[in-house]
């Protein structure tokens, strides 16, 4: 599988020095409507600008080129482990060439392994696809970012946030007010409602690959997403967390049927770059 | 909230340098500046190093929160991307390293705590807050690489890297007035939230 790795190496650097389209154009938009010689507007700028030199140059966006999280989904004629060999050997590759910043460090001797690989490094996730196309959802998760992200269990006393969507509306809006400006917005804020703690999580990592314009199918979600970002941008945290009217670009929720006893949300942040592509093999 | 007109600065800074910075004021920091986030924060506060164990002089320096990506061998690096990391992570060391190194500027994003701005009333020193995740263009005002310590011991990303740059952009968001963006920011955001929550 020399090829699969060699598009895995590809996807790896394009996803390294370039923006999402979406992305792009939402940060445009958001530059616009910030007044002129306002902290965020120049924030918003120098992202703007900052994404022009790197796809010019070939360089990493950000200096973080963050945790590499691979979503694939296989066909049936092909092997879980013959992907992820290749899933890491591009990887590998692509740490030397682009280059990227070795971040996995064993958490027994605190080595950094050099090359982006180790223990459970990338982090892979199969699913088995009835397509004959292999499909991977790459995302490039800063740590910054990564470390933001956080999770309730309804209902929550302080925030009188109760089982229904108006409690999740309240858990996500005290997420991002928490973080404040620390993850670098204009984030897109993703969220999984489930009734244990590692379905939730998936899914609110899931929703930061959602595009911004790709809203949730359920109208009731849909609009709790909605609402949550003009509510969400309203706070006035603003790019960089300077103050401003954009503080996130998206907010996507998933749910899945909970359990009668459990009712998690859980929230994954992204910063305003949210570095994620997909290539179809 | 407007910006003032740029101010370019050079390190390394004095006290009254340090202390006629305002918050809102745009800079353009020019010298050198040097790397530092978590162990290189831990090391000094723990292990404390005499000046004549160092290869810096921290005294009127700014210091950069920041992991680069750094490509070439010994004597021979290129700062490749080198935007700024959170500076939350670093908030328990800080008080210390501004008063006992006489550090004078911070450069980092998302700011600090009133600990933090405690320190830098007390001492004269600034926060400068860059764009974060502006990793190609701020490598672009990064010159030179004049040196690096710890790099076996810590690693690239986490070594203490002395750093050439000319016209490096930042916002003053902390003071040694005490004043702070980053706290005015929140407050006001704090009362939003408060309404929020209470509507359905």
């Amino acid at each position: 599988m020399l090829r699969l790795r060699d598009g895995i190496k590809e996807i790896v650097r394009k996803t390294a020095i370039s923006l999402p389209r979406d992305i792009e154009e939402a940060l445009k938009a958001a530059y616009e409507a910030e007044p002129q010689d306002s902290p965020s507007r120049q924030a918003l700028s120098q992202m703007l600008e900052n994404s022009r030199i790197a796809k010019k140059a070939a360089k990493p966006l950000c200096q973080d080129t963050g945790t590499p999280i691979f979503y694939a989904r296989v066909p049936r004629e092909l092997s879980f482990s013959v992907v992820e060999q290749s899933i890491i050997e591009g990887v590998r590759l692509a740490t030397e060439s682009v280059p990227l910043r070795p971040n996995a460090v064993d958490v027994l001797t605190e080595k950094n392994s050099g090359d982006n690989t180790g223990r459970f490094f990338p982090e892979i996730y199969f699913e088995q696809s009835e397509q004959d196309t292999l499909v991977i959802d790459l995302s490039l998760k800063g740590a910054g970012s990564e470390n933001a992200g956080t999770f309730y269990k309804l209902p929550d006393e302080r925030l009188k946030a109760g089982r229904d969507l108006d409690g999740v509306r309240k858990c996500v809006l005290d997420a991002v007010y928490s973080i404040q400006g620390r993850a670098c917005p204009p984030y897109t804020v993703g969220v999984g409602i489930a009734g244990t703690r590692l379905a939730a999580a998936k899914l609110s990592r899931g929703a930061l690959m959602r595009k911004l314009e790709e809203d949730a199918v359920d109208p009731a979600i849909s609009g709790l997403e909605k609402r949550l970002l003009s509510e969400i941008n309203s706070l006035g945290i603003g790019a960089m967390g300077l103050g401003g009217n954009c503080t996130a670009l998206g907010v996507k929720i998933n749910h899945a049927h909970r359990h009668t006893g459990s009712y998690f949300v859980d929230i994954s942040i992204s910063c305003w770059a949210n570095r994620r592509s997909r290539l179809v093999w | 909230m407007k910006n003032s007109a740029l101010k370019k600065i050079k390190t390394p800074l004095s006290e009254k340098a340090a202390r006629e910075l305002r918050t809102g004021q745009n800079v353009l920091i020019s010298g050198t500046i040097f790397t530092a986030r978590d162990k290189v924060h831990g090391y000094l506060m723990n292990k404390r190093p005499r000046p004549e164990e160092m290869p810096f002089n921290l005294d009127g320096a700014i210091i950069y929160h920041c992991g680069p990506v750094v490509s070439g061998e010994n004597g021979r690096f290129t700062v490749i991307a080198a935007g700024p990391t959170t500076s939350q992570r670093m908030q328990m060391y800080e008080p210390f390293v501004i008063s006992h190194y006489g550090v004078r500027g911070i450069i980092g994003k998302g700011g600090m705590s009133s600990d933090v701005a405690e320190a830098m009333k007390e001492a004269g020193c600034v926060y400068l807050h860059a764009t974060g995740g502006a990793g190609a263009l701020l490598a672009e005002r990064i010159k030179k690489v004049e040196g690096v310590w710890m790099i076996e011991e810590f690693g690239r990303a986490e070594a203490m890297w002395a750093l050439r740059v000319e016209d490096f952009p930042a916002l003053v968001t902390i003071d040694s007035t005490g004043a702070s963006i980053h706290a005015e920011v929140e407050r006001a955001s704090k009362e939003k939230l408060t309404r929020l929550l209470q509507g359905r």
